[in-house]
């Protein structure tokens, strides 16, 4: 929507240019002052607005935990599953509707802790699917507990000493087990975060994207790192841009340097294409293609 | 009328215009982060004294000339609270 269209109107002034895709009624959000989240759900709003898709070309599902509530703020197709099962619920979505694009927007916790499995094994099978994961190093909504991803030293609720347990490296994990597209931005970075959102929802097949953002009351209050402003100052800091880096280098440690960059962009058929691919080659007339759009 | 920051006039000053923009706030949305404060290039934003509906302090505009309508105070606000329109789109605006 251009500014022109935007008739609505807020007190005396125009209402937000984004509210075609955010559910404007539903704000203020309950996300904490300086949390990272309302930034990044910003960029993917406008990175739909820039890719030229409108709200009935897309869809967003979220899982359980801060960044879960991302799926109540868009005015979008959107659905809010149970903890980690938001990967498998979009599969089927992505199956059933090949013609649509399918956002999984959601935590560490939720996507590499309990729905771990189904993150790999929807990488390896390379679905159809944009996992955007906010990454903020610990289980904020339910009071702080260690999560697989804080860093060797970080204290947490459950880890009241500092951790001592070696954490994901989530694009690590994402290349290993075969993604197409891995990137890594932090909060801070709006503009490239924006231009990956757009490459990426053009593409085909599993891409990652992993946004490291500020828990301003859990992490940083527990760590003493003062408040998220500071933690964004920390970013603008201590963030590098490295298109190439090596495993070692992505590795993220407590408030050492952060390696970001676009890291792997490489092109393998999807599920359904390598589905109907091989089996159209094996069984020849017999098989059917599953049609696409279902039921109208 | 050049920027008093460059030690000369560009050759294409009389070609090349900056744009302009103008920064509203929806202040009874603000959460009083402070990141368009602290991160705007231009320097437009200050925090107020003021509180909102909910007690926080919304930024307030305090150099409106020197808004070039980049849009980074849009993008960096978690809450949807701020954002920068094009001069040029604001005339049309109004009827």
């Amino acid at each position: 929507m251009t500014v022109a269209e935007n008739k609505k109107t807020i007190g005396n002034i125009p209402e937000h240019p984004k509210s075609l895709l955010l559910r404007m009624d539903r704000m203020p959000h309950i996300w904490c002052s300086r949390c990272g989240i309302g930034i990044v759900v910003g960029c993917l709003a406008a990175a739909l607005e820039k890719a030229g898709l409108s709200p009935d070309d897309i869809t967003i599902t979220s899982g359980i935990g801060c960044t879960g509530r991302v799926a109540g703020y868009v005015k979008v197709d959107s659905f809010h599953t149970t903890h980690g099962r938001a990967i498998p619920f979009a599969v089927g979505l992505a199956l059933s509707r090949p013609d649509l694009k399918h956002v999984v927007f959601s935590g560490d916790g939720d996507l590499v802790s309990i729905g771990g499995n189904h993150f790999i094994h929807a990488a390896r099978r390379n679905q159809n699917l944009l996992v955007i994961c906010v990454n903020n190093f610990t289980y904020a909504m339910t009071g702080g507990q260690l999560a697989p991803t804080t860093p060797v030293t970080a204290r947490a609720t459950t880890a009241p000493y500092g951790s001592f347990e070696n954490p994901f490296c989530l694009p690590n994990l994402a290349i290993s087990a075969g993604a197409d597209y891995v990137a890594r931005w932090t909060s801070l970075h709006i503009r490239r975060m924006t231009d990956t959102f757009e490459e990426a929802l053009n593409r085909e097949g599993f891409r990652f994207i992993e946004i490291i953002a500020p828990c301003s009351t859990i992490y940083a209050r527990r760590n003493k790192l003062g408040t998220g402003l500071d933690l964004m100052k920390y970013y603008y800091e201590n963030s590098e841009i490295k298109h190439d880096a090596t495993a070692e280098e992505l590795e993220i440690g407590f408030q050492t340097k952060i390696v970001v960059g676009k890291f792997v962009d490489k092109e393998r058929p999807s599920y359904a294409r390598a589905m109907n691919r091989h089996l159209g080659k094996i069984l020849g007339k017999k098989y059917i293609p599953p049609e696409v759009g279902g039921p109208q | 009328m050049p920027d008093p920051r460059y030690w000369r006039k560009p050759f294409d000053s009389d070609k090349v215009k900056s744009p302009k923009g103008v920064v509203y706030v929806i202040k009874d949305r603000c959460k009083g982060c402070g990141f368009c404060v602290e991160f705007c290039p231009r320097g437009v934003l200050v925090l107020s004294v003021e509180f909102n509906k909910k007690g926080y302090h919304p930024p307030e505009v305090v150099h409106p000339d020197r808004c070039v309508n980049c849009d980074l105070c849009e993008r960096i606000c978690p809450e949807f609270a701020i954002y920068s329109l094009n001069q040029d789109e604001i005339i049309e605006l109004a009827p």
